[in-house]
């Protein structure tokens, strides 16, 4: 059997979980202190990709990327081209997770007290540490519940990275689509196959989720949040 | 020392607006909820800015709505004592502590904890997360954090109201050793006029977003400048006054005619009288001519554990019942020898204690 679809669907979730937790944190940091049509603008743009069917999210991506669009014109000049690559996959995947990561934490750092941030620009400290050494440590359950979430999003990701990156195999055959062709060309034992490696990577992934949610509310009981 | 204050700042329902100076001697600031007062303490600390003013400690100016100077909180040097001391939860108490001495070198770091960590009676607490500690080492932790940063002004907004009974007085007992260390401008809000007269030497009554009186404690408390400040000092009885040709002054309220120790330069529109003023006298006047001595009935009372509330109805006028004129405060002993003698009783307004108000 080629284990590819594996190799191939846990570097691209992990590249976007990557990226989706710095873009994520960072624009949820960049949002909590603004409020305004702008901002609530700037919002339905971020949680769209999770509204909007995936084959829309490819579709709008594949005209962003593609030889005509703006972003695609713009790597020809470096030769690159991301349609139909490996990053195409890593792209689509970031883009439809991006919406999990920005809505939990976002909610976990406006669930930190002001109070607290107050309290430490009096005591001199930057805002970029404020955030690293205060809001962030507070607010971490739910970034990483968000992470997880996102890891989740991103893993089970097929009609965007359809649309955008095809299926190649080994190169951009991921386990949905690995699936989804497998059961197209009647190979019934490897979709079988394919799913149970998935179900078994969610409930492992679950199931850390939850051991780990526990252990840490027996430690913010100590702080005394709950 | 100084610190200058004079801003202004559009709030829901009123402007805040507010001027004054403060020394090395603590400033009471003494305001119903809702007053602007933790507004006043957070435009002083940089966490809200004001709409135009000038806010200037020692020789830095922090703000400067004209020069259009805007310092931000980091940089002010001000230590905050917030109302629920807002600790961080995730760090112990030495973790909380050093959180603002960041910049040193790490044994630097240590030693000054270690001294705060003496000098607020935390030791042995220093690894204890915030939630394990009483209200009492969480307010002391909280000093701690804000002195350690060696601040050149400390403002603390209501520091005891969120203690029990039992603990403030040995938390009033801290401020004060730490208020007699300090050294330097200190501010302390709060709602409570007896804790604002006990922490304070100088006091600043804050009405509606603005100074209703500003000086020092004995005389404010001693001589309410209107009537809002006396009530708001804790006067509880004040009438509407007018000035008779005869230099005697007409209690409107009280249905009385009264005689001032001084006659006000100004003619007043209020009178008052603080309730443990009232005095009951044992036996007839020597003469008749003793001014402010009026025949009184007790309407109704009620009792505290060492003092009893007299609400007193004056001159015959059986008052409605619940309906009185004055209140009187006296002590259980006192109380225990006049309760079984025949009303009327007769309760004398020393002239030297009533105070006329001009507004």
């Amino acid at each position: 059997m080629d284990w590819s679809p594996l190799l191939i669907s846990l570097a691209t979730s992990l590249a976007a979980t990557a990226v989706t937790l710095v873009a994520g944190l960072a624009a949820a940091a960049w949002r909590q202190n603004r409020a305004g049509a702008g901002a609530a603008l700037v919002d339905g743009i971020f949680i769209l990709p999770l509204v909007l069917p995936p084959t829309v999210v490819g579709f709008l991506l594949l005209l962003l990327f593609g030889r005509n669009g703006p972003l695609g014109k713009l790597l020809l000049r470096f030769d690159a081209t991301v349609v139909f690559s490996w990053p195409a996959t890593v792209i689509a995947a970031t883009v439809v997770a991006f919406p999990l990561m920005y809505i939990t934490a976002r909610a976990a750092l406006e669930q930190v007290d002001p109070h607290l941030l107050q309290a430490a620009r009096t005591l001199g400290a930057s805002e970029a540490r404020i955030f690293r050494e205060v809001a962030l440590p507070l607010a971490w359950p739910g970034v990483l519940a968000g992470t997880i979430l996102s890891f989740a999003r991103a893993l089970g990701e097929f009609g965007a990275t359809l649309m955008l990156a095809g299926n190649i195999p080994g190169k951009t055959e991921t386990i949905p689509i690995a699936i989804y062709f497998a059961v197209e060309a009647n190979e019934i034992q490897r979709a079988m196959a394919w799913c149970a490696v998935d179900v078994g990577i969610s409930i492992a992934l679950l199931g850390g989720l939850y051991y780990w949610t526990h252990a840490q509310r027996l430690r913010r009981e100590r702080w005394g949040q709950h | 020392m100084t610190l200058e204050v004079q801003i202004e700042k559009k709030l829901a329902d009123f402007t805040l607006e507010v001027a004054f100076r403060a020394t090395e001697t603590p400033l009471s600031i003494l305001g119903a909820s809702g007053a602007g007062k933790s507004m006043l303490l957070r435009c002083i600390a940089g966490l809200e800015k004001p709409d135009c003013g000038r806010i200037a400690l020692n020789d830095r100016v922090l703000f400067d709505s004209e020069r259009r100077v805007g310092i931000p909180a980091r940089e002010r040097r001000i230590g905050m004592l917030f109302q629920h001391y807002a600790l961080f939860p995730h760090r112990t108490v030495a973790q909380n502590i050093a959180f603002g001495l960041h910049h040193l070198p790490h044994d630097q770091q240590e030693a000054r904890t270690a001294s705060l960590v003496t000098r607020t009676h935390l030791a042995g607490l220093e690894q204890r997360y915030p939630r394990e500690l009483s209200g009492g080492e969480q307010q002391r932790t909280a000093l701690a954090r804000a002195l350690a940063i060696q601040p050149e002004a400390l403002l603390l907004d209501e520091p005891l109201s969120a203690l029990d009974t039992h603990l403030r007085g040995q938390v009033e007992a801290q401020l004060q050793e730490t208020f007699a260390s300090f050294r330097r401008p200190a501010l302390l809000v709060t709602h409570n006029m007896e804790e604002a007269y006990r922490l304070g030497e100088q006091l600043l009554v804050l009405a509606r977003g603005r100074v209703a009186a500003f000086g020092a404690k004995q005389e404010i408390f001693r001589r309410p400048p209107t009537s809002e400040v006396a009530r708001l000092t804790g006067c509880k009885n004040i009438s509407p006054a007018r000035a008779n040709p005869d230099g005697t002054i007409e209690a409107l309220d009280w249905a009385c005619r009264l005689r001032l120790a001084q006659m006000p330069a100004t003619p007043p529109k209020f009178i008052g009288i603080r309730a443990h003023h009232l005095d009951f006298l044992d036996s007839a006047p020597e003469s008749a001519a003793e001014p402010n001595v009026i025949p009184c009935w007790i309407v109704r009372m009620s009792e505290t554990p060492f003092r009893i509330t007299l609400f007193l109805s004056l001159n015959g006028e059986r008052a409605e019942a619940g309906e009185a004129h004055l209140q009187a405060e006296v002590f259980k002993e006192k109380w225990e020898r006049f309760r079984n003698r025949p009303q009327p009783w007769r309760v004398r307004l020393a002239p030297e204690s009533l105070f006329a108000m001009p507004e």
